[in-house]
């Protein structure tokens, strides 16, 4: 093949510059700043800061409350993550069934997707409110005492239910694009060599997903991570109290309403390597097992 | 290895149009038949129907001994051939081919037996650990094959297997498939839109026109006796010339050529002549003015007019021609006679009379 090439040298860095600059400013500016601020202490009322080295990431390893976060946090991206793919990839099997009717199905399978995080969030709220929400009524009948940002256990549930909820669009509509994608005949050969349903699934349709799977694995372990942020602050009001939080909420509240800028940046370094290492491992550790037609 | 019936096997779609008018036939065990018509003509639904990939709208499918309508495709003991190959892109060739044996609970030692006996007869030993991407397109058909062979099917079923080939390899496939169909003896049923590999692999044709069945018979039986103008211009390449003739008081003529036919059957005709039963005759009847020579090497396609009629004359690579007038005669005795309208074959006795027809009188009237 042809490579095709710029006659001049400073063309192609001309052209990647808005797009280097918008990375420069949004991302390694901050996160060098959050870097370099980790090694000091502020003080709250912006008057000076003084050098105080690891001081601020050995807290962080001494304070029970942030492994605490930490691990909720832990459990809360394993529960969304694992849900929104399950059930998405579940109504997109059964959507990519249908065949009368099946664009007013999808439609409305997809229209979640337009509801902004802290949107679903304050819907969360009303149909969880501790005096009329019609969740709270149903359990209520079931003989569960639900209790919204009263009890730790019942405020993590909701959590994890409006997160799924809102992410569950998302991922239907990436995993039936990708079983459209799927050749009708290799169905069809499967249909012959194999008779029952569930083996054609784990044996061919499963692992031509993969991919998809993949990719959605990745979009969702940093949604759940960070995304969520909007429905945790909505639903516990922004004052958590002893209610759940995720890592990235604690960035938020230790930083903003505690002023611990040092100890905020320390934490928002932490996760930053965290992700770095998660994705690292996934890209090794999945990927090579999946098969890219 | 068994036989398959249709009886009035209908497809209508949900939305009204059918597919497939009821047809029926029979195909005896071993035998391979071939489905050929242009595309949309239902030889694929149909196909599908017998796989059970579709449903039958009516009528009855016996493979076997068994009525097979209402049974999954798994449960048919088919074995079908797609035109993509549809591998399992992610398994490779051994898994591939296994995965039916797998999933009919088949011992793995005589699974691993099978593999390497298919892959053996199909030259597949040194790709059996290779996924179908690192494969070439021929392989790749030869993995499809043997997947259909390890499971001993009852029937196999290849829907254009061939198309997306180049020309020489589906010279070779054809014949490699056809051997080996010859060599397992299972009952086959072959679709396919190209006319030469309908002649040249089947033991029986299908033709089939817009969901209709237009004439089943052996390859010589369609090329020399088709039932209609449609199998007549559909099968042999180049096809049949029809063209347009009269008939009248016991004779047919169509240009300076006039021959006694015993019938009693007045007006226009379709007269069809194979361009290889056109012969150069320096004293023959018809007049022919040659505007085109298409040179196979092997023999000679002219293509011209008689009067104001396209005509295509078939030639052996000796004769010498050149662009121009051309006088020609024909062997008569493999005439075809068509209704004008409906294209049906006409059933005269006129080969009966063309014994006393002979060349001198045809030079008389020159």
């Amino acid at each position: 093949m042809k490579r095709a090439g710029f006659a001049s040298r400073w063309l192609p860095i001309l052209l990647l510059v808005p797009q280097l600059s918008i990375i420069l400013v949004f991302f390694y500016w901050p996160a060098a700043y959050a870097v370099k601020s980790s090694f000091y202490l502020q003080d709250p009322f912006g008057f000076g800061q003084t050098f105080v080295g690891l001081e601020n990431y050995s807290a962080l390893a001494g304070s029970a409350e942030y492994l605490k976060v930490a691990n909720f946090t832990m459990i809360f991206t394993v529960l969304v993550t694992f849900f929104s793919l399950a059930l998405a990839l579940l109504l997109a099997v059964k959507a990519d069934k249908v065949i009368r009717g099946a664009k007013t199905y999808r439609t409305l399978l997809m229209w979640v997707y337009a509801v902004a995080p802290p949107v679903a969030g304050f819907m969360g709220l009303i149909l969880f409110n501790q005096r009329w929400g019609p969740l709270t009524e149903f359990f209520g009948a079931l003989g569960w005492d639900f209790n919204l940002r009263a009890d730790y256990v019942d405020t993590a549930f909701a959590m994890v239910v409006v997160s799924v909820w809102k992410q569950v669009p998302v991922n239907f509509i990436f995993f039936l694009s990708g079983l459209q994608s799927i050749p009708k005949s290799v169905r069809e050969a499967a249909l012959i060599d194999n008779r029952s349903d569930s083996g054609r699934f784990w044996d061919v349709t499963f692992p031509l997903l993969a991919p998809t799977g993949f990719f959605l694995l990745i979009i969702n372990i940093t949604y759940a991570l960070f995304d969520t942020f909007g429905i945790i602050d909505t639903l516990v009001q922004g004052e958590p109290g002893n209610n759940p939080m995720t890592l990235v909420y604690k960035v938020y509240v230790d930083g903003f309403r505690g002023n611990d800028l040092g100890g905020s940046s320390a934490q928002s370094v932490v996760l930053m390597i965290l992700v770095l290492a998660l994705t690292v491992f996934q890209f090794r550790m999945v990927e090579r097992r999946i098969h890219y037609t | 290895m068994a036989q398959v019936t249709l009886d009035s096997v209908r497809k209508i779609y949900p939305n009204g149009v059918e597919a497939v008018t009821p047809a029926s036939f029979a195909i005896k065990d071993g035998e391979f038949v071939v489905l050929v018509g242009p595309s949309g003509c239902g030889k694929s639904t149909l196909l599908r129907m017998i796989a059970g990939l579709e449903d039958i709208t009516e009528g009855a499918l016996t493979i076997g001994e068994r009525v097979v309508n209402t049974l999954d495709p798994a449960d048919r003991d088919i074995a079908m051939v797609f035109q993509n190959y549809a591998l399992y892109p992610h398994m490779t060739v051994r898994k591939n081919i296994a995965y039916g044996l797998k999933n009919r609970k088949t011992p793995k030692d005589e699974i691993a037996r099978k593999v390497d006996e298919a892959a053996k007869m199909l030259n597949l030993t040194e790709y059996l650990d290779r996924k179908p991407a690192q494969l070439s397109g021929g392989q790749r058909q030869r993995v499809a094959m043997g997947r259909a062979i390890v499971r001993d099917p009852a029937l196999f079923l290849f829907d254009e297997p061939l198309s997306n080939l180049d020309a020489k390899l589906r010279n070779q496939m054809r014949i490699e498939i056809k051997a080996l169909q010859r060599r397992l003896g299972v009952t086959s049923i072959y679709v396919t839109h190209d006319q030469v590999e309908a002649m040249t692999m089947a033991d029986r044709i299908i033709v089939l026109n817009g969901g209709r069945i237009e004439q089943i018979g052996t390859p010589s039986e369609i090329y020399h006796n088709p039932a209609s103008t449609f199998v007549a211009s559909f099968m042999g390449a180049p096809p049949m010339n029809l063209v347009g003739a009269e008939m009248q008081d016991g004779t047919l003529s169509f240009a300076g050529l006039e021959l006694p036919v015993s019938s009693t059957l007045r007006g226009p005709v379709t007269l069809g002549l194979r361009p290889e039963d056109l012969i150069i005759d320096p004293h023959g009847p018809l007049a022919m003015e040659v505007e085109l020579i298409e040179e196979l090497g092997a023999h000679r396609l002219l293509h011209g007019q008689v009067d104001g009629q396209r005509l295509t004359v078939h030639l052996a690579k000796e004769e010498q021609v050149a662009l121009g007038p051309l006088r020609l005669s024909c062997r008569e005795q493999n005439l075809c006679l068509f209704h004008p309208e409906s294209g049906k074959r006409m059933e005269t006795s006129f080969s009966l009379n063309l014994t006393e027809h002979s060349p001198d009188a045809a030079e008389a009237r020159a």
